[in-house]
This record gives C-alpha cells, sequence and structure tokens, in this order.
C-alpha cells in the first residue's frame, strides 16, 4: 500500500513536471502553466456564472446516471437469469458498445429537443450498456452449487436473493457500475460539448471561439480530476470486493 | 424519422452519386492512421513496459484511470493548440485506442507460460529468437484483442470529434445533416456508420473468436 501511494505521488510529479516542460517548450501564450490553471480553476470557482454551468451539468450527469443504473441493473439481471435471452442479447449489447454511439445524438436531440432531456438521455445510453453487460455476466456466471445450497438450507427466495445472490454477484456488478460511470459522464459531456447553450461542455466549446486557453485547460483539469478521484475510490472498492469472494 | 427501407435507397442514392465520397474516404483515412500508429506505439510501449517492471508498476495507476478520464474534454484543448484539421482529429482518435493496446500487449506477455521461457533457456535460445519463436506466438491472441479494441476505439475517437467539431468528414456530415434538417442525408450516413462499424468490429470479434479457439485445442 505505501509502495503504491509512492508510486501515485511520483506519478503525478512526473506529469506535472511534463506539463511545465510542455508550457516552457511551446512558450509562455500557448499552453498555460500547471500553476496558472490550478489558479484559474480557483477563480472559476470563485466566479458566480460559473455555477450555473457546473450545477448543469452535474444534475444532467446525475440524472443519466441513475437511469443508466437502474436500467442497465434490471436488463442486466433479468438477461442473465434467461439464458436463452442472455444469449440473443449478448451480441447485440458487445455491438452497440463498440459503435461511435455519438452518431445516434441527433436522433435523441430530434426525439429530446435541445436541452437538458437530450443530454441525459445521451449520458445513459452510454452507461446503460456497460452496466447490463457486467450485471448479465455476474448473475450467469454464479456457481450453481450455491442456489443448491440455498435449497438445501430451505432459504425463501428474498433470503436466497439477499443472502446468497446479490453477495456472490455485486462484485462483478459493481465492476460494471464503475465503468458505467466513466462512460455516462463521457455521454453527457459530449451532449453538452454538441447543441447545448449551458454546462461544462458548452463552456469548453465557447472557450475555443474565445482563443481562451486557460479556460480551457482550467475546465480539463477539474473534469480530469473528478473522474480520476471517483474512479480511484471506485477501483479501491471493487478491489476489495473482489478480493472478498 | 424515416423509415429503414427508404434510409438504404437513400443511401444507395447518396453513395451512387458520389458526393460523400471525400468525406467518407477522409474519415477512414484518419481511422486508419490512428488504427496504425496506436497498434504500432502500443505495442513497443507495451513491450518495452512488460520489460521494464519497476515503471510499469509506476505508470499502473494511470492506465487504471485512464478510460475514466473523458478524453473528448482534451479536444478543445487540442483545436486551439494545432488548428481545426485532421491533427486534433487523429490525436483524439490516437489517444483513445493506444492505451488499450498498450494493455493487452502487457496482458499477452504476462500469459506466456514460465515454463514456455524455461524451454527457450535450455535451449540456449538468443533474447530475439525467444521473443519471435516463443513469446510473440504465444501473446498473439492476446495482442490481437487489443487491435480489436483499437479499431473500435478509434471509429469512436475520430468520428466522435468530427461529429463536435470540424471542417469535413463522416462525423461532420452528419452533424451538418442534422443542423440544415436534412434528414434524408442525415438517417442514412447514420445508418452508413454504424452498419459499417458493426461488421468491421463483427469480423474481428468472430477472427479472435478463432485464435483463442486455436489456442485452446493444442
Amino acid at each position: 500500500m505505501v509502495t503504491r501511494g509512492r508510486d501515485i505521488a511520483v506519478l503525478i510529479v512526473v506529469i506535472l513536471l511534463f506539463w511545465q516542460g510542455l508550457h516552457q517548450f511551446t512558450g509562455t501564450g500557448l499552453l498555460t502553466a500547471p500553476l496558472d490553471t490550478f489558479a484559474r480553476v480557483l477563480r472559476l470557482l470563485g466566479t458566480p456564472s460559473f455555477w450555473p454551468h457546473l450545477n448543469e451539468s452535474a444534475s444532467a450527469f446525475l440524472r443519466a446516471l441513475a437511469i443508466a443504473v437502474g436500467v442497465g441493473l434490471t436488463v442486466g439481471i433479468v438477461l442473465g437469469a434467461h439464458r436463452l435471452s442472455g444469449e440473443v442479447a449478448e451480441p447485440i449489447l458487445v455491438a452497440l458498445y463498440s459503435i461511435p454511439k455519438v452518431t445516434l445524438y441527433p436522433v435523441v436531440l430530434l426525439f429530446f429537443g435541445i436541452g437538458m432531456p437530450a443530454k441525459v438521455a445521451f449520458g445513459a445510453i452510454h452507461g446503460v450498456v456497460p452496466i447490463s453487460i457486467f450485471a448479465m455476466n455476474a448473475v450467469r456466471n454464479l456457481n450453481p452449487i450455491y442456489l443448491k445450497t440455498a435449497q438445501v438450507l430451505k432459504l425463501g427466495p428474498w433470503a436466497t436473493a439477499r443472502k446468497i445472490l446479490l453477495p456472490a454477484a455485486l462484485p462483478e456488478i459493481f465492476t460494471g457500475l464503475r465503468v458505467g460511470f466513466s462512460l455516462t459522464l463521457v455521454g453527457t459531456l459530449i451532449g453538452e460539448m454538441f447543441g447545448s447553450q449551458r454546462g461544462l461542455g458548452h463552456l469548453l466549446m465557447a472557450a475555443i471561439g474565445l482563443y481562451r486557453m486557460d479556460t480551457i485547460m482550467a475546465i480539463t483539469l477539474l473534469l480530469v480530476l473528478f473522474a480520476s478521484a471517483i474512479n480511484s475510490i471506485l477501483l479501491v472498492v471493487d478491489h476489495r470486493l473482489h478480493r472478498r469472494v | 424519422m424515416i423509415p429503414p427501407s427508404e434510409m438504404v435507397t437513400a443511401l444507395a442514392g447518396i453513395l451512387a452519386s458520389g458526393r460523400m465520397s471525400a468525406a467518407i474516404l477522409r474519415t477512414l483515412r484518419i481511422v486508419g492512421i490512428a488504427l496504425v500508429a496506436s497498434i504500432i506505439v502500443g505495442f513497443v510501449l507495451g513491450a518495452l513496459l512488460h520489460a521494464l517492471p519497476r515503471i510499469r508498476r509506476t505508470v499502473d495507476p494511470l492506465f487504471a484511470t485512464y478510460y475514466a478520464i473523458p478524453i473528448y474534454a482534451f479536444y478543445p484543448l487540442f483545436i486551439v493548440l494545432f488548428g481545426l484539421g485532421d491533427v486534433p482529429i487523429l490525436i483524439i482518435g490516437f489517444l483513445l485506442a493506444v492505451v488499450a493496446m498498450i494493455i493487452s500487449t502487457l496482458n499477452g506477455f504476462d500469459r506466456i507460460p514460465p515454463v514456455l521461457l524455461k524451454t527457450a533457456r535450455m535451449y540456449r535460445m538468443r533474447r530475439v529468437r525467444t521473443a519471435l519463436r516463443i513469446m510473440m506466438p504465444c501473446a498473439a491472441p492476446y495482442i490481437f484483442t487489443g487491435v480489436k479494441l483499437a479499431v473500435a476505439y478509434s471509429f469512436i475517437g475520430v468520428i466522435g470529434a468530427e461529429f463536435i467539431m470540424s471542417g469535413s468528414g463522416m462525423g461532420y456530415e452528419i452533424a451538418f445533416a442534422y443542423s440544415n434538417f436534412d434528414n434524408q442525408i442525415m438517417y442514412p450516413l447514420i445508418m452508413l456508420v454504424l452498419v459499417l462499424v458493426t461488421i468491421i468490429n463483427m469480423v474481428l470479434h468472430s477472427w479472435e473468436k478463432i485464435l483463442f479457439e486455436r489456442r485452446r485445442r493444442r
């Protein structure tokens, strides 16, 4: 654990040095230096007009995540429990996972109109696929002996689900949630970068026109920090769950 | 929404007229460059990291969080740095694909059974010969998984970037048709992208299955 912490610290220092080096190399105007970027993040957070955009993105992301988790778990568990449906649905889900979903965004926009619902829908579309794939595999690959044990112990369906199925399938399901979290964020952000008037994605695109390099880098940094911080926490939980089984 | 049958006929018309050929070729060219670059760079970096475990352990946290980071957030940065052309799109496709290739290469080399390497030493094989005769064939199916992922990711990256902001390419044409409410062009193009990418992915997927199947039989 200690060496791992040291490795991460070394990695962060190397990245910061690399960034500073790029800044020196490209000349002062082009790439904002790390320290200035952090200062810009703080200044942005202190600007009242920044918060509506942040709130818009956060609420779009949270709604998309709620839909992706709800729908993804339901679909995944049902497909995992019913063998034939799962076998039919799996290639479709895998194909959906690897297509450029961005091409579907115009269709989503035509359905929902420009604004919050389209972003939420697009974020949810990204997140729902990995969550259902992982949940499906988790339920399908349950060791049959667990179910036999439940029968032997004469557990009711509720107790079987709560005491046996859930703990056994949880690690795999959680991995799906972790991947789904990241992809929902990507989807919501793309939704904001095209045809949107509010949110962090819109701010990023607007800053290109204004040639505000410091704003672009500050928002990008904010998103990267948020995504990697949450993902690291989820990774720790993920590893723990997998080790326990 | 127009019916699928109409999308197919409209698509045939668009392809026959040749007015989208430039956009299609451009997208395929950028995807191709991003793909080849990510496969070569990913393989070389993967092999190097495998040989240098100390450095590998240090960059491992980066790989673990890499796909959690929305790479598209860097797209505006690349546009300002490199201008609105092929380069920022290429970089997004490359960045999305290369890490999948690195991770798969590492995974492939990790899975070489130690007994095979011992055999190579018993025969006093040179390092290059060991790599060519033992390590590469053994790791190949896993590396192929990386290639498969790199194909999917470079398509996703390139078309996504073109869609968000660019001046040409399939992603741009779809966004442009959407802005003009031109459903007769938009739906057929969306269909073309989805069908094309799905076919490519499925071919690679079944090829990968064959490779692993052959491995199991031995």
